[in-house]
């Protein structure tokens, strides 16, 4: 029987995983936002030494995630299981990392929910007894995305106002069995939602139903209010999914506007850096997660907080055939102590 | 959420969505195309009348323009300037013949990491392809209804 379900969607974990460490590596636009003082590695050059931006983001992942070991005074043979996911076409910046890494690894996909995806599944492996040595870790970049799903960076061209610009950041979060926490304590794992959004510069609408419910589910399913926590923060909505999510919570019962936010929205100075509606991809709620957030928690700014990264599960060849946009959201439950 | 709500939410999201959305600044937009555009035209009539100062027959002289805002466009776009002048102008840098040369170089520098074939020679055309497709079928079809109103109407 599965004793640690609650409810439809949750898993209440009886042996809360510890975060031991975190790693953030960011390209310069990020450590130039409001953030930039919290990530570990800002770089002054997004190709990072590399020849290509493919390169240079599977070598962000590779150092995100070394960085997180070395800061806990481990050794990547201490690792059980790595947990990593980011845009690229069959997942080439995870895979080509865990190639020099050789940590067994999980390759997952997720589009910009990875890093909760990649949290939940590690919380899991380590509450069920599997392992002591967790890393979950997820990267996008700004230049390789934009090849992949749109033009070429010089391309001349206008972006509507409810796109969003990739981050370009990579995020490991080492994820342990003993620990004096902040403790991953429950885990909502979100169902694909798609409310019939087709524009490919909108997605933060696109996402925002997907957000909305896996939130909803969160509170059905455990019995909590939003007063529960501090921080209830969604992962890349931008501006204007931002505000479509707090109208649908609302909707379902609940009022998150006064301790809820989006990384895509914090990460950068929305007027000065302009990113139109704000931020979005794989790095956006890891580097926002594994740099600011997890700090808030460890210094005790934060007591409780609901992350909640968000995923448009769209690929350039569904919207060339009229598909709508599917999203997808997991929640994970950070508490300082447990 | 309930499915009772979902169904609803569902109908309501794309009022809800239209409701949000924030608009691009028309009439902003068009003033910076048309002055932006306008002055991408203004230099190549200057190039025209450079020209023709020189003694290029009129006939001939729309290839030497061509030839150098094609090339102007192409020099920004690698110096890495079209695109950050375009992001402001629109419509004013992508109809003049320099937008046609910066939807052409600008695959072909970000390719280039694919090698000379697969890269720069395949991917190269992949934004200017349906213009130059659609653009060479139209002017074939228009030359031969042109033939034969000519034909009939003597």
């Amino acid at each position: 029987m599965a004793v640690k379900k609650l409810g439809i969607q949750t898993v209440k974990l009886m042996n809360p995983p510890s975060i031991l460490e975190t790693a953030t590596i960011t390209g310069s636009k990020e450590g130039e936002g409001p953030l930039g003082q919290y990530f570990d590695v800002v770089l002054s050059d997004d190709l990072y030494g590399e020849e290509s931006w493919e390169k240079a983001e599977s070598k962000m992942t590779r150092e995100a995630v070394k960085l997180a070991i070395n800061k806990a005074n481990l050794h990547p043979d201490n690792i059980d299981y790595m947990f990593s996911g980011d845009l690229l076409n069959q997942i080439i910046s995870s895979s080509f990392a865990a190639r020099e890494l050789q940590i067994p690894f999980f390759g997952l996909y997720g589009a910009c929910s990875t890093m909760t995806e990649s949290l939940s599944l590690s919380s899991m492996i380590i509450d069920g007894g599997y392992a002591d040595y967790v890393i979950a870790a997820t990267s996008s970049h700004f230049a390789s995305a934009e090849r992949q799903y749109r033009f070429p960076l010089e391309y001349g061209g206008q972006r509507p106002p409810t796109s969003q610009w990739t981050v370009t950041g990579a995020g490991a979060a080492l994820l342990s069995s003993s620990g004096s926490g902040p403790y991953i304590t429950y885990v909502t794992t979100g169902r694909v939602m798609d409310f019939g959004v087709k524009d490919a510069n909108n997605m933060g609408a696109a996402m925002a139903p997907a957000a909305a419910d896996t939130i909803l589910r969160h509170f059905k399913d455990t019995g909590f209010n939003p007063a529960y926590y501090d921080l209830i923060i969604t992962g890349d909505l931008g501006k204007v999914g931002k505000e479509l999510a707090v109208e649908l919570v609302k909707k379902g019962g609940y009022d998150i506007s006064n301790i809820y936010t989006d990384c895509g929205v914090e990460i950068f100075d929305l007027t000065e850096q302009d990113v139109h509606s704000g931020a979005s991809g794989c790095g956006c709620s890891a580097v926002v997660f594994c740099g600011y957030l997890y700090k808030q928690l460890k210094e005790g700014n934060f007591n409780r907080i609901l992350l909640i990264s968000t995923g448009a599960l769209l690929s350039p060849t569904s919207s060339q055939q009229g598909e709508s946009i599917p999203g997808i959201a997991h929640a994970v439950a950070i508490e300082r102590s447990v | 959420m309930e499915k009772k709500l979902e169904k609803q939410l569902s109908e309501e999201f794309k009022n809800m969505v239209d409701k949000n959305n924030p608009q691009s600044s028309i009439i902003k937009d068009c003033i910076f195309a048309f002055v932006i555009g306008g002055l991408i035209c203004d230099i190549g009539q200057f190039f025209m009348n450079l020209f023709l100062s020189f003694g290029i027959p009129e006939d001939n002289v729309g290839f030497y323009v061509a030839t150098v805002m094609v090339f102007l466009g192409a020099f920004l776009t690698g110096l890495g300037i079209y695109d950050n002048v375009a992001k402001y102008a629109g419509a004013g840098t992508i109809v003049p013949i320099t937008g046609f040369a910066n939807s052409i170089v600008s695959p072909a520098m970000e390719f280039k990491r694919e090698g000379y074939i697969l890269g720069v020679g395949a991917r190269m055309f992949i934004i200017a392809g349906p213009v130059l497709v659609y653009g060479i079928s139209s002017s074939v079809i228009v030359g031969i209804i042109y033939y034969f109103i000519k034909y009939f109407v003597k």
